[in-house]
């Protein structure tokens, strides 16, 4: 009981937040504190369900006390309650971030309200445990971010965001025929229903067609190959702030979506389903590293980053070992965590040295020398260098493909790194190591950015290094988290054997 | 736009139409209606008045910004979720209060209602914000300062 209302914590929190600085929004500071107050919260009540989870096992809320396949039903297994976590702290760094970098104008254009309901999109769509419910949460996640993609107003974001809104349209209206075919077959939307009746399902083809329509569309969400296009076009015009929330964590909520489903309720056609993964995995590993070596713009360079990375979470579940899993969880919450941080020093880097093109700018390891440390961690972490968090992550992912001997998705994986490497020093050629063309002076010192945008900098990269140097317990909950997905029954147990 | 016949039509419109959202959102729980499409037929009125009148009647009719209606209404909504841990129940069970007038005739209050409020609330407000935004573009910058 007391279990569930900390998961209902979880989304009630970000409700009020967007109650609160909508009533406080003709008062700037006000609405400013409320709003951090907010995102800090979620985050103290995140980790406490995630305590919760790991101490006593599954969290179930049937709301509303409708019994299970019935209501709306929030189910929050370790892998769930990780992510939330990993949600309310991109969050609360972002907001942290934001305070210094938005204006009047960009507070006017809801950045508050809106920042709070993406947060409730995200953590809801981790929390749910209803197919039409994961559905209605990505709806809630598009809204906001179509608003606040176009918070600062510019024609470029509204071309961005345009596309962004158009191809995950296509990709919604995917998923609602996906959903419709799949109530059609089993007769429930409830995860753990679906999963329980997927096996007396006699229509093996359609079911198949169902799940390859349900992984087309949480690929596009999540971009991976061919469906990232609108990743790349979007992503570098919002603020800072918001691209590192978007950065950090919408595609992985589609990742998040996609591991959920194929080891939850798909499992009848490996065969085809996860060799198809496999495949999609490579080529968006390789797809994602080869366009980002062809940019020249900081946060363009980081969005082809984010689909070759998006490659490996998927390489750990097509994989479907144990070990491959692990790989999957452990990268997700490496990934979520430097890629933001990478987006957030980008926007410093670009406020001191005056622009994100790398043609542009320069001087800034003589002008802001710690800055250049605290790119180097998740830069380096981001290509898998020990003893990083991100050489962990890949570590596990490549032994768990050389374990069952798919020596191509291993080879594709090790040969990203290695390319990634060179993106990342090409910005760091670029940006900090050659002059500023425009002279010295044009290369400002590091306290010239506001402090609230250096807090949450240096806490994400501090964040990246215990990870790296203490991996264990973190390897100890991602093992957990994928056990858990390797065993439905008791998720299905847990979610219609009554609630706790 | 100034017409004499919308504005005087709009004057009989617009209550009787606050009056039917009122009725909708009333009777919306186990029939038609609810919160939202009651909050739907509310907005309609106020835009009628917007019309007729011009965009500042339409704030006047409001007393309070939009925004500051649509915020309440998330906070009424969200709030309606919590009375049931009181009760030692899960999320969002519904609760209900019986009121007895007298003469057999019982006054049935609950969290679904209350629910129902915030949703009315969170609909007039967001539509009138998108609405004054439209309506009063070029004066965007003295909108929304009644928070």
């Amino acid at each position: 009981m007391m279990a569930g209302w900390l998961a209902a914590f979880v989304l009630v929190v970000p409700i009020l937040s967007t109650g609160a600085t909508t009533l406080a929004h003709g008062v700037p500071r006000l609405q400013g504190w409320l709003s951090l107050l907010g995102s800090y919260l979620l985050l103290v009540v995140s980790v406490a369900l995630l305590v919760v989870v790991l101490r006593d096992g599954m969290v179930v809320l049937q709301s509303g006390n409708w019994a299970a396949p019935f209501g709306i039903t929030f189910a929050v297994d370790s892998l769930g309650a990780v992510m939330t976590v990993i949600a309310a702290i991109t969050g609360a760094a972002c907001l942290t971030f934001g305070l210094g970098e938005i204006g009047e104008a960009e507070r006017r254009a809801w950045f508050h309200p809106l920042s709070h309901v993406l947060l409730l999109g995200v953590c809801g769509a981790f929390l749910t445990g209803d197919l039409f419910n994961l559905y209605v949460w990505f709806e809630v996640m598009l809204i906001a971010s179509f608003g606040l993609m176009t918070v600062g107003g510019t024609k470029a974001q509204i071309d961005g965001a345009v596309k962004y809104v158009a191809l995950n349209l296509v990709a919604t209206l995917m998923f609602l025929l996906a959903v419709a075919l799949i109530y059609g077959l089993t007769g429930t939307l409830n995860f753990a229903d679906i999963a329980r009746s997927v096996p007396a399902v006699s229509n093996r083809g359609l079911l198949t067609a169902a799940a390859t329509l349900l992984m087309a569309a949480f690929g596009m969400k999540a971009a991976v190959f061919p469906l990232f296009f609108w990743l790349p076009a979007a992503y570098h015009t919002p603020l800072v702030s918001v691209s590192a929330v978007f950065a950090g964590l919408l595609t992985k909520v589609g990742v998040y979506a996609l591991i959920r489903a194929f080891t939850l309720l798909f499992t009848h056609d490996p065969g085809w389903t996860h060799t198809l993964l496999l495949w999609i995995a490579g080529l968006t590993m390789v797809t994602g590293v080869l366009g980002a070596a062809a940019q020249t713009e900081m946060r363009r360079i980081l969005s082809w980053h984010i689909i070759s990375q998006i490659g490996y979470m998927v390489m750990g579940l097509a994989l479907a070992t144990p070990l491959g899993l692990i790989g999957s969880v452990f990268y997700l919450v490496h990934h979520i965590i430097v890629k933001a941080n990478l987006f957030l020093i980008a926007g410093v880097a670009a406020r001191l040295t005056g622009s994100m093109e790398l043609k542009r700018i320069g001087g800034l390891y003589r002008s802001a020398p710690w800055l250049g440390v605290l790119f180097f961690i998740p830069a380096f972490s981001l290509a898998g260098f020990p003893p990083l968090s991100g050489f962990w992550a890949k570590l596990v992912l490549v032994r768990a493909a050389l374990e069952i001997g798919s020596w191509w998705i291993a080879a594709a994986a090790l040969v990203t790194g290695l390319l990634t490497i060179y993106s990342m020093t090409k910005i760091w050629a670029e940006a900090f190591w050659k002059p500023h063309p425009a002279g010295e002076s044009a290369a400002r010192p590091l306290g010239e950015a506001p402090t609230v945008m250096l807090l949450p900098i240096s806490a994400l990269a501090a964040g990246t290094v215990v990870i790296g140097l203490f991996a264990q317990p973190f390897y100890v909950v991602a093992e957990r988290a994928a056990l858990e997905l390797l065993d439905p029954a008791s998720y299905i147990a847990a979610v219609l054997g009554g609630a706790r | 736009m100034s017409s004499l016949i919308l504005r005087a039509g709009t004057r009989i419109l617009a209550p009787m139409m606050i009056m039917l959202s009122l009725f909708l959102l009333w009777r919306g729980h186990n029939l038609p209606g609810g919160g939202f499409i009651g909050g739907l037929v509310a907005t309609s009125a106020i835009a009628l008045q917007g019309i007729a009148f011009g965009p500042a009647s339409m704030r006047r009719t409001l007393v309070f910004s939009p925004a500051v209606i649509a915020g309440a209404g998330v906070l009424i909504a969200a709030l309606s979720a919590l009375p049931a841990a009181l009760a030692g129940l899960p999320f969002f069970t519904g609760l209900w209060l019986k009121l007895d007038l007298g003469n057999g005739a019982v006054l049935p209050l609950s969290t679904p209602l209350l629910f129902d409020i915030g949703v009315y609330l969170t609909v007039i407000g967001g539509v009138c914000t998108l609405i004054a935004a439209l309506e009063e573009e070029p004066a965007l910058d003295d909108v929304e300062t009644g928070g």
